[in-house]
This record gives C-alpha cells, sequence and structure tokens, in this order.
C-alpha cells in the first residue's frame, strides 16, 4: 500500500465508518474493511476503478467529488471523510474542505507538497515547473490545477478555523517520516498528511 | 431463432401458467377473487433454495426475457443481452423467474382475459393495479415455486420500481435489489406523456370505450400513437440523430403529409408492430401503475423513511442519456438509500441510446453487473 494510504489506515480507529473521495481502485477502503471493520463507502469517476470496487465488493458511488458531496451526502453522516492525492486536481478545493468537514466528523487529506526541496531546485535552478515522482506531469497535461505546499494548507486551515488534529509528511521511499522531515516538513516531505476537523467542533467522538 | 442458437442464450422455453384460487385484494379496493399469472424460469434451482432471482418487467415487457419460444421465433426474449448461460444474470448459477404483471396481456389475468365464470372479457373493468399489488402477486407466485428468498431482484423502468417496492415491503425475502434506470416516482413530464399515450388511446373510435374486443375491433391508431409517442422517450436526441439524421426514406421531399424522413417510417413500424403485439387496454393500466407508483408518498413524501425497513444491499444504475428516468432521478433514490444508512453503489453509465440503453449490452455498464451478480452468487455460497 502507499506510503501515505499506510498512515491513513493507521489513524483510522476500528469500527468507524468513512468516505472515501476519489478512492480509485478501492485500495484503502478495502484494507480498511477487512482489517479494521470499517464501513465505508467511495467516490469515484473513473470507470475501470469502479468496476475494481464492484469486483471488491465495495459500496461505491459514481460521481464527480465537486458534486458528489452535495448531492449525496448529510451533514455529519461518517467519522472520517479521506482526500487521498486528490484535492490539487479539484476544480475548488477550498468548498471541497468545508464540505468534507460538513460531512464527515474528521477529514484526512493528503496531498503533493509543491514546496519540496526537489521541485524547489528545479524551478530555482532549471527554471522549468517541477517534474517529479509526486508530480510526474508536465504544466500542459497535469490534473493538478489547485497546487499547494504544506504551509499554504495549513495557512487556509488557520484562516477557515479549521483545526489540525495530526500532521505528517513522507516521501515515496519512506513510509515515516525522517528527521529532517519532521524539522522542515516544507522542504523535505513529498506528500503530506493531515487530519482536521473543524475548531468549533465540540464532543468530537472520533477525538483522540 | 439463430441456428445453432448461441451458447450464451438459454435456448427453447416454455412459457408456464399458475392459477391462484386465493382471493388478492387490491390497494383500489377491489379484490381479484381468483387469477393467473404467466411466467418462465431458466436455470435450476439449487438443493437449499438459495440461487433464485426475480425479472422484474417494465411497461410493455413479460415473462418472455430470455430465449425463443421455438425454433420459428424470430426475436428472443427482451432482456437476453444479459440473461443466460455466462452473462451478467448467469443461468448457470442461478434460478431465475420472470412474469408477467397482473394487468398485462400476455397469459395473466388483465384486462383481454375473461372475467372469471362468465363470458365477458375484463376489458376496461379490470381494476387498476399498482405497483404493491404487483409485488403482492408476485409473492404468491414465489410461494407456489416453494421460493424461500430471492438472492436478487432485477428490473429496469418501471422493473427499477418493483425491485424498490419489494425491498420495502418484503425486506427480509430479498437480498440484493438492482434498480435499473428507474425513479422513485414520475415527475409532472412522464405522467404528461402517459396521458397523451392514454388520450391517444381513448379518443380512436375503434376503442369502444374500452369493450373493443366484443365489438371486434382494435383501436390500432391510438395504440400506434402511444407507442410512437413512448418510444421517442425512450431515444435520445444523440441516438435519433445517428441512426436517422435527416435522411430521406425515397431520396426527395414528397411536398405531401406521406413519410418522407426515415425517422417517421421507423416511428410507424414500430408503432404498428406493437398494436400486434400489445393490448390497448393493458397499456392504458401499466401507464397508470406507473403514475400512482409513489413508496415516499406514505411517509410524508420522505423517501428516504420509506425505504428505511429494506435489509437488501442495493445496486444503482442510470444511463446518461436517459431523459425519461433522468439520472438525477436514480440519484434521489441513492440519497434516501444513504441517508437511511443502507448498503448501495451507484454507476452513472456514459450512453447515448437513452432510456432503452438498460437493454443495451454496453462495455461499462455489462462489466458493472457482471462484477456485482458475481458478488450475488459469492454470498449464496
Amino acid at each position: 500500500m502507499r506510503a501515505d494510504l499506510a498512515i491513513i489506515a493507521e489513524w483510522i480507529k476500528t469500527g468507524t465508518s468513512i468516505l472515501d473521495l476519489g478512492c480509485g481502485d478501492g485500495t484503502l477502503l478495502k484494507h480498511l474493511r477487512d482489517n479494521q471493520q470499517v464501513n465505508g463507502i467511495g467516490l469515484e469517476i473513473n470507470e475501470q476503478d469502479i468496476e475494481s470496487c464492484i469486483n471488491e465488493k465495495l459500496n461505491i458511488i459514481q460521481s464527480d467529488l465537486n458534486e458528489g458531496l452535495q448531492a449525496y451526502f448529510s451533514d455529519c453522516c461518517f467519522d472520517y471523510v479521506i482526500m487521498s492525492q486528490t484535492l490539487q486536481a479539484t476544480k475548488n478545493p477550498e468548498i471541497l474542505i468545508e464540505e468534507m468537514l460538513r460531512v464527515g466528523q474528521q477529514g484526512i487529506v493528503t496531498f503533493p507538497n509543491m514546496a519540496h526541496w526537489r521541485g524547489r531546485l528545479q524551478l530555482a535552478l532549471g527554471g522549468f515547473m517541477p517534474v517529479t515522482k509526486s508530480l510526474p506531469n508536465h504544466w500542459y497535461n497535469t490534473p493538478n490545477i489547485h497546487l499547494c505546499t504544506v504551509r499554504d494548507f495549513e495557512a487556509l486551515c488557520r484562516e477557515r478555523g479549521i483545526r489540525i488534529l495530526e500532521r505528517t509528511v513522507v516521501d515515496y521511499t519512506h513510509s515515516r517520516s525522517t528527521l529532517l522531515m519532521r524539522f522542515f516538513p516544507n522542504l523535505f516531505g513529498e506528500v503530506a498528511i493531515y487530519r482536521i476537523c473543524r475548531a468549533d467542533q465540540i464532543n468530537n467522538p472520533t477525538e483522540n | 431463432m439463430p441456428n445453432p442458437i448461441p451458447e450464451d442464450s438459454v435456448g427453447i422455453v416454455t412459457p408456464k401458467s399458475q392459477h391462484f384460487s386465493k382471493p388478492l385484494e387490491l390497494e383500489c379496493g377491489k379484490t381479484l377473487s381468483e387469477y393467473d399469472i404467466a411466467y418462465e424460469t431458466y436455470g435450476e434451482l439449487n438443493a437449499n433454495g438459495s440461487n433464485a432471482i426475480l425479472i422484474c418487467h417494465a411497461l410493455s415487457g413479460d415473462q418472455h426475457a430470455a430465449g425463443y419460444h421455438s425454433s420459428e421465433d424470430r426475436k428472443a426474449g427482451w432482456w437476453e443481452s444479459s440473461i443466460g448461460p455466462g452473462k451478467p444474470i448467469d443461468t448457470h448459477r442461478f434460478y431465475v423467474v420472470s412474469l408477467n404483471n397482473l394487468g398485462g396481456c400476455k397469459g395473466s389475468t388483465g384486462p383481454n382475459t375473461k372475467i372469471p365464470g362468465t363470458d365477458k372479457y375484463w376489458g376496461p373493468d379490470f381494476p387498476i393495479v399498482t405497483v404493491k399489488d404487483w409485488v403482492n402477486s408476485q409473492h404468491r407466485l414465489m410461494q407456489e415455486l416453494d421460493i424461500t428468498h430471492w438472492c436478487a431482484v432485477i428490473g429496469g423502468s418501471l422493473g427499477g420500481m418493483q425491485v424498490l417496492q419489494w425491498s420495502i415491503d418484503f425486506p427480509d425475502l430479498i437480498k440484493h435489489a438492482l434498480v435499473i434506470a428507474a425513479a422513485p416516482k414520475l415527475s409532472a413530464q412522464n405522467i404528461a406523456f402517459n396521458e397523451v399515450a392514454r388520450q391517444a388511446i381513448q379518443a380512436d373510435p375503434d376503442f369502444h370505450n374500452g369493450h373493443y374486443l366484443e365489438n371486434n375491433s382494435i383501436p390500432r391508431r391510438g395504440l400506434m400513437l402511444a407507442r410512437m409517442l413512448g418510444h421517442i422517450t425512450y431515444l435520445s436526441d444523440d441516438s435519433m440523430r445517428d441512426k436517422f439524421g435527416r435522411e430521406l426514406r425515397e431520396g426527395k421531399l414528397s411536398f405531401g403529409f406521406d413519410v418522407d424522413f426515415q425517422v417517421e417510417s421507423y416511428l410507424r413500424h414500430q408503432g404498428k408492430s406493437f398494436v400486434d403485439r400489445f393490448d390497448a387496454n393493458s397499456y392504458l393500466l401499466m401507464t397508470k401503475t406507473l403514475d400512482y407508483f409513489d413508496p415516499a408518498s406514505e411517509c410524508k413524501h420522505d423517501l428516504s423513511v420509506a425505504v428505511s425497513p429494506s435489509t437488501a444491499k442495493f445496486m444503482v444504475i442510470s444511463f446518461t442519456s436517459d431523459w425519461r428516468f433522468a439520472p438525477e432521478r436514480s440519484r434521489e433514490i441513492v440519497k434516501a438509500l444513504l441517508d437511511a444508512g443502507k448498503q448501495v453503489s451507484y454507476v452513472e453509465v456514459k450512453a447515448d441510446q437513452g432510456h432503452d440503453a438498460f437493454l443495451i449490452p454496453i462495455p461499462h455498464y455489462m462489466n458493472v453487473f457482471h462484477g456485482y451478480m458475481n458478488n450475488v452468487y459469492e454470498d449464496i455460497l
């Protein structure tokens, strides 16, 4: 399993309910169902991924993320709403994060950190838009239309009254943060992983 | 019938009929003292009786869902695309029951059958039956066939509505519910189309207030018009453009009111052939059944409350170009099921064939259908 998914799985408590936005072939949903008795449902648009989810007996809704949350889900119907490596490819991340925290008690978001040193180096020295392992596309064919950094994301959270419950950064070779990553997450983290909730939320049953 | 019979067809099937002498109380307050239900079965019921599937038909469908009645039969059953060995509804795995609903015209008691103990046709006096009544009658057939539960109830369009009703009325008897190209109730536009169809039939001088059989006539023009209108709503703008465009039948305009365009010729053909296989009173009745369907109406119009008794797992499928029962209508069902905390998957298949897409083996649709039915099968093992 991808490093960020393994960490998400650790953060999620046994027997809870989750919504996985852009769940792909359902790897995380399946893992959580089989190992942590999690009752999950996925939202996905890709036909092949949907077929894979159905073959794995997962509950899946074929829908665009930008409309799906509004169309199908009432307030607070999940313990966690997860969006892994998808935020940067959505039309309106700001509204989507709000929606995640409307539908779920907590949100878990992972995204490629634009400020990783490799990308910075490519831009600073080469003068090109970074193309890295976590951002493999060129500017002209990338689905990633809303890239951000660890700092950007945290600034948005502060501005929107969103509390960060947990943060970790990893790279593609380590499924654990190294010391450098822990001290300089915005420079050494390739993928950022956040667990968030609304700051005004009280009596959060899934709160640690 | 193609010769040899394709390996994935159930082949020659024998129509069956079951007589019921226990009266059936209907929602309208009337009672059918006795009645018959025509049905077909495909595949074998397994030893522990866990592999039975019920197929519910749509407006103009019937019990003949798959296979051929004889070697001279030109066309296979209406859902040949999905029922048969190796197909999503795999008859090597499942025991499939398909019936003609009450009020239909293919052998079950309906307007074109005679009132018990008399020599008179039911005609327009056949009581209006509802989806709930149908489900009750299907339940009676289920008991006659010694089926304890359905591993799945499956239907498209009006058939999907019966599936929804099954999951509400007999939650313990159905494990999986496949609701395809359906709606939780008809919109004003849907009812309007049905009303025009009914008017077309009733305005035909050969209709004789529904007593046309006694008068040795058939309201051909009316039923044909009704079908032509209906058929337009089953196709999409795109599929009609692709199929016919503005192609002329004779290559030039006639400057008259006869058929100029291919689409006119096609619709007339569809209408005419329908008259030979369908009864006008049945058509009137079935459109009313559609209009009346609204399970949420008993629950302050909250569909999530209406579906709350269900324990089945749901698979809901819609088709992007379907404007008769558009994807939005399926989404309403999905939203209600999610609000009620049910297990549900939903797929919106890209298709340009309109409402009729549910009968067409579109690859993504078939993969999803197949995948889901594999799960149904694994559940019974």
